[in-house]
């Protein structure tokens, strides 16, 4: 969308307009919809100090109608996002009823291409969850919350280099490789502490078996090959 | 000064160190999830298409009732085909010396030989030989099936049982073949004896590599136990889904000169099998469940024995237009749902009330090794069933998640083109509908529609398509990269690709008309029967495939000219060449 700043008497005027359709579409919302048909009709409305010369209502015209075709094309994308939502909330629906339980609402989350940490997962399943929480997620709750997320580009994934500077700072002697012990250590006193059993399963693919220890480079390759 | 700023660069360091162990643990749990994802696609996949089989298996089951429909017409075109189809009845046990007696047992045989009457030393000697990978004599196998045929026979349609505090009884669901699970239930629970009950709800055999064994194991058990070992029949316990599902061909593998034999007596055992079992008047246990419709009081009272199979309406061709029978085909046929028992308190009301359904499964690993885990329930008196989970693996401990998880994925992306080649033809025409510029891509919405209309499977395309198909940058999918590296290998050059496709497609069900049509089991049909047939099949399954093109293929399936066709061979003849991956020629009996 292009955006023509020329100084004119009614500067004033279009960089207000400017700055709303800017607001328009970071909100992305349909909803605003009413806001907007609302100035347009102001538009062509004209009052003593807004008329307007026919190159400029033309230019808001336009500019109007690029938003409407960005709103469209964004609800394609949204669409796109629903579909997507759907099909990983219902496999994991095992009951059929547009219901998942609510401990796989992690890995749904997770296997749309989001990683939270666990405090944001808590904090995504507050807002999911019924006012009496069920154990059980709803699809029509979900959905919405899902959606922002996806369009919000929240939670990206960590960089493959992100990952390694990581084992490199817990690998202080510069080795290139940590003991199980170091690894278990760390991992289960600080950050966000694992489980028992994430403990066991990360170390049952990462432990290099006649080292016994974790060789963090290879390692992080196999799973990027793995993940691709 | 010193302390501060070594405490400083202390916090400093722990607090990088603190921030390197979230990354990582956000890292993991992300990879994690997005691997238990890929898993549960990879399930979903595997009970998509086994539903949709069994949905395929009702097309089988019409084709059988639309024959029976036109019985008369056919019986007057060929008497003898009717026969064969329909009146597969055996003569009674004056047979029984005829066919026990003429196989021998060799000297040379040092596997375990069992002992009439059967006593549990009986049982034990099978396990342990099962265990060392022995084979059950044919002799033995023929007087078992003889012994438990005469038994069974004596018994109601449903078993009645009691339980007491003193006397828990075990109910174990689907086997399907995979005796390292019944040995692990056996482990864990004990062998069946007077103070052991069991009740094997059905599908004992199929898929698995050890239906033998295990059908062994369940009926000696029986014999000697037959107050403590019950047997429901499954849908499985089905001489035609025995042709589909792999019992048959292990069969005559394991029993090359006796097979045939074993494989008569066995479809009359089956329909011996008794339809459920009744715990404490209050708990039904049957296999394939239950619908709004079924009626204990008719189930009680029909002849089981008339129904030799779920995909064939029951008839015995002395009897004309016997309309209780007729009636009682949807009642009582049990609809295939695999892996399904079920047990529901009732009340003693005419109409039965049921309150609860639970499903319970023996067979772990049944689609792939990793793919699920299995069960058995502990029931007695008015205590709550307890529940028991088990999974078979061969190592001592489990290989790590992502390979158990790639595993069972491959297969699964394996077995899903496989589906998508025999629906070729179908899915081109679906794609270029809506590729109007004809410009060999489609978006991701275009492409997941096409795919689940055409193949009318529920799963979650979006995700799957990386490994389906290739995109290009911006999104849009090449459709037909699928049918790049995967082809159906042609039994003969010159014919046409749809017709390899439709009889790719029908392989299954071909096989086990062809094998109905082929009672004596000599693995031949005459020409005359195989136009006869195709031409029906033709009709009924509406495939567009000229008379020509069938007498051309006809004539090349009877490869050496002697008028008979050996149509196991020609169909096995049809597999798919995975050109990414090594052929194995085991992976040919995909029938």
């Amino acid at each position: 969308m292009f955006i023509f700043l020329i100084a004119q008497q009614r500067t004033h005027w279009i960089l207000s307009q400017i700055q709303f359709f800017l607001y328009f579409l970071k909100k992305k919302s349909f909803s605003d919809v009413s806001l907007f048909r609302n100035t347009f009709l102001f538009i062509i409305n004209p009052e003593e100090e807004t008329v307007l010369s026919k190159g400029w209502m033309s230019f808001i015209l336009l500019t109007y109608v690029e938003c409407l075709w960005t709103v469209f094309s964004l609800e394609l994308v949204v669409a796109e996002y629903h579909r997507k939502i759907k099909e990983a909330f219902e496999v994991f629906d095992h009951e059929a009823n547009n219901t998942v339980d609510v401990r796989e609402i992690g890995t749904i989350i997770r296997s749309l291409g989001c990683c939270p940490s666990e405090g944001e997962l808590h904090d995504l399943i507050a807002e999911v969850e019924e006012e009496e929480p069920t154990g059980y997620i709803r699809y029509e709750k979900f959905l919405p919350v899902m959606t922002e997320v996806l369009l919000e580009r929240r939670y990206r994934p960590i960089p493959e280099d992100t990952l390694l500077r990581a084992f490199e700072v817990l690998d202080s002697s510069k080795r290139g490789f940590l003991t199980r012990e170091e690894l278990i250590k760390y991992m289960t006193e600080e950050g966000e502490p694992f489980s028992q059993e994430e403990m066991e399963e990360m170390l049952s693919a990462a432990v290099d078996p006649e080292s016994n220890s974790i060789h963090y480079k290879d390692y992080i390759a196999m799973m990027v090959v793995d993940e691709s | 000064m010193g302390c501060g700023t070594s405490s400083s660069t202390k916090d400093r360091k722990s607090e990088k160190a603190l921030k390197a162990a979230l990354v990582i643990q956000n890292w993991y749990r992300g990879y994690s999830a997005r691997l238990k994802a890929r898993q549960r696609y990879a399930l979903t996949i595997f009970q998509s298409i086994e539903y949709a089989d069994e949905q395929g298996q009702l097309q089988l089951s019409n084709f059988f009732s639309f024959m029976l429909e036109n019985y008369t017409q056919i019986h007057e075109k060929d008497p003898e085909l009717v026969a064969r189809l329909f009146g597969r009845t055996l003569q009674d046990s004056k047979d029984r010396q005829e066919y026990v007696s003429f196989v021998d047992v060799p000297d040379s045989y040092n596997g375990p030989r069992l002992q009439f009457p059967l006593t549990f030393t009986d049982i034990d000697l099978l396990v342990e030989a099962f265990k060392q990978q022995q084979i059950l004599h044919a002799h033995y196998v023929l007087e078992v099936l003889f012994e438990t045929k005469r038994v069974l026979k004596q018994m109601p349609n449903f078993t009645q049982v009691k339980t007491s505090p003193t006397k828990e009884i075990t109910i174990c669901g689907d086997l399907h073949g995979k005796l390292d699970d019944l040995f692990l239930i056996f482990y864990k629970n004990g062998l069946p004896s007077g103070s052991n009950s069991y009740i094997f709800n059905g599908d004992f055999v199929d898929r698995g590599k050890h239906s033998m064994e295990i059908l062994m194991i369940l009926f000696v058990s029986f014999l000697v136990y037959p107050n403590d070992l019950h047997l429901n029949r499954g849908n499985h316990e089905d001489f035609m889904m025995n042709l589909r599902y792999g019992f048959t061909k292990e069969i005559l593998h394991k029993y090359k000169l006796h097979g045939k034999k074993i494989l008569q007596i066995l479809e009359d055992v089956y329909t011996w099998l008794p339809i459920g079992t009744i715990i404490d008047n209050e708990i039904l246990v049957i296999h394939g469940g239950i619908s709004e419709s079924t009626d204990l009081n008719l189930l009680h009272r029909i002849e089981r024995h008339k129904m030799k199979s779920v995909l064939m309406p029951p008839i015995s061709i002395d009897e004309d237009q016997d309309t209780d029978l007729k009636k009682t085909k949807t009642g009582a046929n049990v609809v295939p749902r695999e892996g399904k028992t079920n047990e529901s308190p009732s009340e003693q009301l005419p109409k039965h009330e049921w309150e609860q359904v639970v499903t319970v499964f023996s067979a772990s690993n049944y689609y792939e090794e990793g793919s699920n885990r299995g069960a058995y329930i502990k029931l007695c008196c008015d205590m709550t069933p307890r529940f028991f989970q088990y999974q078979v693996t061969r190592a001592t401990c489990l290989r790590p998640l992502y390979q158990r998880v790639n595993t069972m994925e491959s297969s699964a992306i394996r077995i899903l083109k496989e589906r998508m080649l025999s629906r070729k033809t179908d899915l081109i025409r679906a794609f270029q509908l809506q590729d109007r510029s004809k410009s060999g891509k489609l978006s991701m919405g275009q492409w997941a529609f096409s795919m689940e209309n055409t193949l009318g499977l529920n799963l979650p395309w979006r995700s799957l398509s990386p490994h389906l198909v290739t995109t290009d940058k911006n999104g849009n999918i090449n459709y037909m990269s699928t049918f790049q590296d995967i082809h159906i290998q042609k039994p003969v050059k010159e014919a046409q690709s749809t017709l390899i496709e439709t009889l790719y497609r029908y392989r299954s069900d071909l096989q086990i008309i062809f094998n109905v049509i082929d009672s004596d089991h000599s693995g031949l049909i005459s020409m005359e029967e195989f136009r006869a047939m195709w031409k029906l099949f033709n009709s009924h399954y509406s495939i567009h495939i000229e008379d020509f093109q069938v007498d051309e293929l006809a004539e090349r399936m009877d490869l050496n000219k002697d008028g008979s066709i050996d149509f196991n061979e020609f169909l096995k003849a049809f597999y798919v060449v995975h050109k990414l991956e090594k052929l194995n020629k085991s992976d040919a009996n995909l029938l």
